[in-house]
């Protein structure tokens, strides 16, 4: 295998460049997948059925099918619809829906964790029902959820390279750019893949220190 | 839709079958085998063992599916078929998830069991595979189910590589008819019937394995 150190050094600026867009998609996407999966949550918890029930069969739609074809879905289908959001938008949008089905489930969790004293305290108390949420419920809950909100950080991170498929120039985007023009593959992509390691480890070892925090 | 475009839809379902099924036969057998190394009394098996899971959990699969096909190839001299790049990808990725499954149902098995099985001479195979296994294995169904699907999800991302799976012949479809909405819907479904079906085996699987454990055996 021969390993060319020159390929490396020509493309890093690149690299820095795509590492800034991943990053930024992450940014954005756990952003929308935060507060959308809160948004599910607490729908999911209405007493009316035909609230709780489309938006049951829609997450678990979107969840149990591949981002890669909803990335596709929304990136050739809302031009057709009339809605122009440039490839990184439409990745973003993407992103943060698919992983807010899965931080749905953590809130809920997150949710039914809070004690039930607390529930009763609150209705002694008689707050209204949106303070019960803001000031009794959600503060609990969503300290408890924080390491598992964090582990699908990580799993985010590592599907933002599918963003490359629908052209914006992330990580792997650049990566290929690179190759396809030095003809040189073993450098960019390796360059890449240990980058990923190197963001995630430490994250995932984060994590792991928060739930052991939180547990004692 | 026309028959000769379901005809190219049918055909991709069969490709991201096929490739769901090696590459979870290859992933279960990595699962195992790296997940049982983790639990081993030698440290440094444990540190390679937890090394191969971060690598290839750290990494991206779509990463690591753009390494198969184009490293490997010049590093080594040698070009696997797509289908067989594919697994290779796939199952190592997701078999490092499944390792933590492995380990985390074995660490789970109360420690008297593990005592039992020393106290009665068993050597150290025997406890993995009489006692351990048994125990753990029905536990770890679940988990596993969830990471199936998780696979089937992960088969799409090779056809970024070209590899004419079920969102590949989507691709085409949505070339010919030149209409999106329509083909990437029912691409959608599929792969939700697919899930679907996939979900309710596991469940099946998991009330089979959980019935001779109720104590009465």
């Amino acid at each position: 295998m021969k390993w060319d150190w020159g390929a490396v050094r020509d493309f890093m600026p690149q690299f820095w460049e795509g590492l800034l867009v991943t990053l930024q998609a992450l940014a954005l996407g756990s952003l929308i997948s935060f507060t959308l999966g809160l948004v599910w949550a607490l729908l999911m918890r209405t007493p009316t059925r035909w609230v709780r029930w489309p938006v049951g069969v829609v997450t678990e739609f979107v969840r149990d099918t591949p981002l890669l074809v909803q990335l596709f879905f929304l990136f050739y289908v809302l031009p057709e619809w009339g809605i122009a959001a440039s490839a990184l938008t439409t990745g973003v949008v993407a992103i943060g829906l698919h992983y807010s089905t899965y931080t749905m489930q953590v809130y809920r969790a997150g949710i039914e964790a809070v004690p039930p004293g607390q529930w009763e305290a609150a209705t002694a108390l008689s707050l209204p029902v949106r303070h019960t949420w803001t000031a009794v419920i959600l503060p609990q809950a969503v300290r408890r959820v924080v390491p598992a909100l964090g582990n699908y950080v990580i799993a985010m991170l590592k599907d933002t390279p599918l963003l490359m498929t629908i052209t914006v120039l992330e990580m792997l985007g650049e990566a290929r750019l690179f190759s396809q023009e030095h003809f040189q593959f073993t450098e960019p992509l390796t360059v890449i893949g240990v980058a990923f390691i190197l963001i995630s480890f430490p994250a995932s070892l984060l994590v792991r220190a928060l739930e052991r925090r939180l547990a004692s | 839709m026309t028959s000769g475009l379901w005809e190219i839809v049918l055909s991709g379902v069969w490709v991201t079958i096929q490739l769901l099924l090696f590459s979870a036969l290859l992933g279960g057998v990595v699962a195992f085998v790296v997940g049982i190394a983790r639990t081993h009394r030698l440290r440094s098996v444990r540190f390679l063992a937890g090394l191969y899971t971060e690598v290839f959990r750290g990494t991206s699969a779509l990463v690591m599916i753009f390494w198969v096909y184009f490293v490997l190839p010049p590093a080594f001299g040698w070009q696997l078929v797509p289908m067989w790049a594919g697994t290779l990808a796939l199952g190592l990725t997701y078999g490092a998830y499944g390792t933590e499954i492995v380990r985390g149902a074995l660490n789970a098995v109360e420690p008297a069991q593990r005592e039992g099985g020393i106290a009665l001479g068993f050597t150290p195979w025997q406890r993995m595979r009489l006692i351990l296994l048994p125990q753990a294995v029905p536990e770890m169904i679940p988990s596993f189910g969830n990471l199936l699907i998780e696979l089937l999800k992960g088969t799409a991302l090779v056809s970024v590589m070209g590899m004419g799976d079920l969102a590949f012949s989507g691709n085409l479809v949505r070339l010919a008819l030149q209409e999106s909405a329509e083909i990437y819907s029912y691409i959608l479904v599929i792969y939700f019937v697919i899930a679907f079906l996939l979900a309710r085996l596991m469940r099946g699987l998991e009330k089979r394995l959980k019935q001779p454990t109720g104590g009465a055996a």
